[in-house]
């Protein structure tokens, strides 16, 4: 159905990886990928140009290209990489309505899919065990990628009301987790020592960048009107997926656990928001019955804690007993 | 003439296994798909695969009691170095709650309170049903001898999946080995979740009102909830298994409340005990009380279908039954009670 599709974000990993993965489905005409900065990952055919969304000028771009298809990614989820909290908000709040806007003036447009995130279920310990898509956050944010998140869902239900002929995909994606993804989580799981809040040990769940990629492409290419919450089946422990992960870990008193994230800042190992750290303490699981995929993998990690040596001194000390058992016995 | 003695060539033994097994070059083993093995036997009728796994049975078997229990307790560990255990979707963790949280409740339950489970055949064998029971003792240690009682004494040794306030899963430590063991959050869509998926749940609607009651008031049980929990039990279309519990009052008598502390810190009460503050860390230690955790005949609520949920007079009346029911059951036992230690 899709024949001219437009990425914003495509600089970013996803979206770069998004536009070479379209790029190979021969039934796309034109891939237009959008983004301030040239993307530095192949992209495979698709025609950049350096636009800010937030500029009236990609109204042009999609009035000119007669775009029929939006996928919209350029929500940013830290402001570390964008120069603060400030121009954060201004990326993805401001950015988001200038592009629905333009979107809502072209006539071309048949479908929009965003790329939303669970976050906007929030954290705490009000929360059901699993979210499903028509629940609402138990704690109003004041701030972060969540409160952005759930603006950008409000704007994007808003073009869905005056376009009802547009199909409109919301995709609220857990973390991603891959060999090459670059996120806060990937980087706090790559730590040697991984610390975590004591005396809670939240659910977390995890998306392969892979299958993220393979349920936009599909949510391009095929017909998935409505809200989806994109996540592997099943729920891990932090502690679990520490422990999968081959690390050890420290506990770390709740009180400090701000001066250790800010600790972590400073070294540049980890940037960790207050909303990342609630995270921490109180996790999140969503219901994915909408969305069967049952893949939970791990990061391609040098384990340092080795599975299959801990079960060679295992099976070592049993043999072990075993001769010295009396043989009348 | 004595007649001639028939000799036969291939060992009789082999008479009773099925009919291709007495070629001796075959494998007698039958896979557990119940298809034989085609492997060709080497000793004892068996292929080398074969023979290997029952050697090494039979060498398990042998082993002494002490060095198998070491065998499992090195596998458990393995497992949770390294990871490999599952967690279902409320954060159970199975494979810790059998092992080490009920082994460590086991002797509290069978030596220190010395627990008489009655009436366990009320809970079915499968499908999702909801224990309501009455709360008390300062401490849910209730609810943990409940869960003992139901998975020691089932024959399916069910979980039970209890309700918990969202005070618990705000609490360190405390948070965290609820989820681990079973609980989840006191909500509509989570009770709903369990017993639509099977599970046994378990709630004390009384909550802190009924846990933190003065000891004057022991066994008079206190509003239950808003009903919540029949709402959910007939929207699931489970039954609900009333369960009095006896024993758990006297653990911790509260004679006193000190209000402010308690809202200083943010508790729903702070209690004062014969024991406690006055002794310190003694005054922690329960009375020795005797228990009797009775389980009632299930309440049927498949029959008035899932629309029921939504008329308040009939949540309201069942709600009462249940309760009426526990608190008859509950002065049935305690006027059967010998003394409230023995």
């Amino acid at each position: 159905m899709s024949r001219v599709v437009l990425i914003t974000g495509v600089s970013r990993y996803l979206g770069g990886l998004l536009a070479s993965t379209l790029s190979r489905d021969l039934s796309i005409e034109r891939i237009i990928g959008v983004d301030v900065v040239p993307p530095r990952q192949d992209v495979g055919r698709t025609e950049f140009v350096r636009a800010d969304i937030r500029n009236p000028i990609i109204a042009k771009v999609i009035a000119s290209a007669h775009v029929d298809t939006v996928v919209h990614m350029s929500v940013i989820a830290t402001p570390f990489g964008a120069g603060g909290r400030t121009a954060m908000k201004e990326i993805n709040v401001i950015g988001t309505m200038q592009l629905l806007a333009a979107c809502q003036k072209a006539p071309s447009l048949q479908k929009l899919v965003v790329k939303s995130t669970t976050a906007i279920y929030g954290s705490s310990s009000r929360d059901p065990a699993l979210f499903t898509e028509g629940m609402e956050p138990r704690a109003q944010f004041r701030t972060g990628y969540g409160k952005d998140s759930t603006e950008v869902e409000g704007y994007v239900r808003g073009l869905g009301r005056r376009r009802p002929d547009v199909d409109v995909t919301l995709l609220r994606f857990a973390n991603f987790i891959g060999p090459r993804i670059d996120t806060p989580l990937t980087r706090y799981f790559s730590l040697p020592v991984v610390p975590r809040v004591f005396g809670f040990d939240p659910r977390v769940q995890f998306i392969h960048e892979d299958d993220g990629i393979e349920v936009l492409r599909r949510a391009v290419v095929d017909d998935h009107r409505g809200t989806f919450n994109v996540a592997g089946s099943g729920v891990l422990l932090v502690s679990q997926a520490i422990r999968r992960a081959g690390r050890p870990s420290v506990q770390v008193l709740s009180p400090a656990v701000s001066m250790v994230g800010s600790l972590f800042r400073r070294a540049g190992l980890v940037d960790f928001s207050p909303e990342q750290m609630q995270f921490l303490q109180f996790g999140r699981g969503v219901d994915v019955t909408r969305l069967h995929d049952d893949f939970v993998a791990g990061r391609g990690l040098t384990k340092y804690i080795d599975p299959n040596r801990i079960a060679g001194v295992e099976q070592r000390i049993l043999a072990q007993m075993e001769r010295r058992r009396p043989i009348n016995a | 003439m004595p007649e001639a003695r028939v000799i036969p060539i291939e060992g009789r033994d082999a008479g009773d296994l099925p009919r291709r097994g007495r070629k001796a070059s075959r494998c007698a083993a039958v896979g557990a798909d119940g298809q034989r093995c085609r492997g060709k036997a080497v000793a004892d009728g068996l292929c080398g695969v074969h023979l290997e796994e029952q050697e090494r049975l039979a060498a398990h078997e042998a082993a002494p009691d002490w060095e198998r229990k070491l065998a499992g307790a090195l596998a458990f560990m393995r497992r949770r170095v390294t990871g490999d255990y599952p967690i279902d979707d409320f954060g159970f963790d199975a494979d810790l709650t059998e092992h080490v949280m009920l082994a460590g409740l086991r002797p509290l339950y069978e030596k220190y309170f010395r627990v008489e489970a009655r009436g366990i055949e009320n809970i079915p064998n499968e499908g999702g049903a909801l224990v309501v029971a009455n709360h008390s003792g300062t401490v849910p240690i209730d609810a943990m001898m409940t869960q003992v009682a139901i998975y020691d004494h089932h024959p399916a040794h069910r979980h039970l999946r209890m309700l918990g306030a969202d005070l618990v899963f705000k609490t360190p430590v405390v948070g965290e080995l609820a989820r681990k063991t079973g609980s989840t959050l006191a909500s509509n869509e989570d009770a709903e979740r369990l017993l639509t998926g099977g599970e046994l749940a378990g709630v004390w609607p009384e909550g802190f009102k009924g846990i933190g009651k003065p000891f004057s008031e022991r066994y008079r049980l206190q509003r239950f909830g808003r009903g919540g929990f029949v709402s959910a039990a007939l929207r699931s279309g489970v039954p609900i298994i009333p369960c009095s519990i006896v024993g758990a009052e006297e653990i911790y008598p509260i004679v006193g409340n000190v209000k402010v502390l308690a809202r200083l810190l943010g508790f729903p009460y702070m209690p004062v005990t014969p024991f406690f503050p006055l002794l310190g860390p003694l005054g922690l230690i329960p009375l020795p009380s005797k228990w009797i955790i009775e389980f009632g005949e299930p309440i049927a609520t498949q029959d008035l279908g899932p629309g029921a949920a939504d008329d308040p007079m009939l949540v309201f009346n069942l709600t009462d039954q249940v309760r009426e029911v526990i608190q008859q059951t509950l002065y049935k036992l305690l006027l059967s009670r010998r003394s409230v230690f023995f």
